[in-house]
């Protein structure tokens, strides 16, 4: 029984602990790609080598790629010991719900209703089709 | 919204939903990878379907950094979720699997969810919150912004600040 437990808790730390990294994976790289700008625009501008040198001097795109490996092997390591049919899809509708927390506090966007809602039903939706 | 901006979001659900499925489909072929092995990884990546897959989703991050670009995170997210529901219609009508009535309703509430954030603005936030860019100023028209090579008009290429 105490056993049952340890799993069922390291589960949902494993769990937690994906959902985290791909909150701040996306949140980083959203703000990475804001700093650098519409791209269609940049790419104009200045080329693709330019968009690719101005995304390549931007620090939070390698922070983003960090923390989005990190998360995908969090996830690969959840996997191999945990219940597949519930860990992917719990950190994935985690992830929704926390990148529109993140999005709110640490991008400044207008997370109104509408986007709350979307940001649930997907979740929800997510979570029912891997189920 | 032009239909290049909608051209990329649905290149962000579908190469998302058909490189996890390609690369999840020739991982079962090669077996699982343990930590002992990892020489096994090598292996995996000359299976034809684990190789298209992360050509796959290369090209999902490409086009998911080049969305980011323009729109909010909270506007991206919910709105490539439709490659989820894309799976699930493939796996019905192309492999003819049985879609049980759970994943119908999970399929119902992600479009309604995308439903929800279409109808509203694409971008709210700013980009140039922390780092004092040189070119934050994006609404200025480039003065060399005729030569863009799909002869569309520049105003449109640049006035994405502003769309609502």
């Amino acid at each position: 029984m105490k056993h049952l437990y340890t799993s069922f808790l390291y589960t949902w730390i494993a769990i937690v602990v994906v959902a985290l990294a791909s909150v701040v994976g996306d949140v980083l790289m959203a703000r990475a790609m804001k700093q650098v700008g519409d791209v269609h625009a940049l790419w104009r501008r200045s080329g693709l080598l330019g968009v690719i040198g101005r995304i390549l001097s931007n620090s939070n795109f390698f922070l983003g790629v960090t923390a989005m490996a990190g998360a995908f092997f969090s996830l690969l390591f959840a996997l191999s010991w945990g219940d597949v049919s519930l860990v992917a899809p719990a950190a994935a509708s985690l992830t929704f719900i926390g990148n529109a927390f993140a999005a709110k506090i640490f991008l400044h966007e207008k997370v109104d209703r509408r986007r709350w809602m979307a940001a649930v039903l997907v979740a929800a939706g997510v979570a029912l089709l891997a189920g | 919204m032009t239909f290049r901006k909608y051209l990329v979001l649905a290149g962000v659900a579908v190469f998302a939903a058909v490189g996890d499925s390609m690369l999840s489909h020739g991982m079962k072929q090669t077996g699982s990878i343990s930590l002992q092995h990892l020489s096994s990884v090598i292996l995996a990546v000359l299976n034809p379907w684990v190789a298209v897959g992360i050509v796959l989703l290369l090209a999902f991050f490409a086009s998911y950094m080049n969305a980011l670009s323009w729109a909010d995170l909270t506007y991206v997210l919910p709105a490539t979720s439709l490659g989820y529901v894309l799976l699930a219609l493939v796996a019905r009508f192309a492999l003819h699997e049985q879609v049980s009535l759970t994943r119908w309703l999970g399929i119902a509430l992600i479009t309604g969810g995308v439903g929800f954030v279409a109808g509203g603005p694409v971008l709210t936030s700013h980009g140039h919150d922390s780092h004092g860019h040189d070119e934050s100023q994006q609404s200025e028209c480039p003065p060399f912004a005729n030569n863009a090579k799909d002869g569309a008009p520049a105003v449109t290429a640049v006035s994405s600040g502003a769309e609502r």
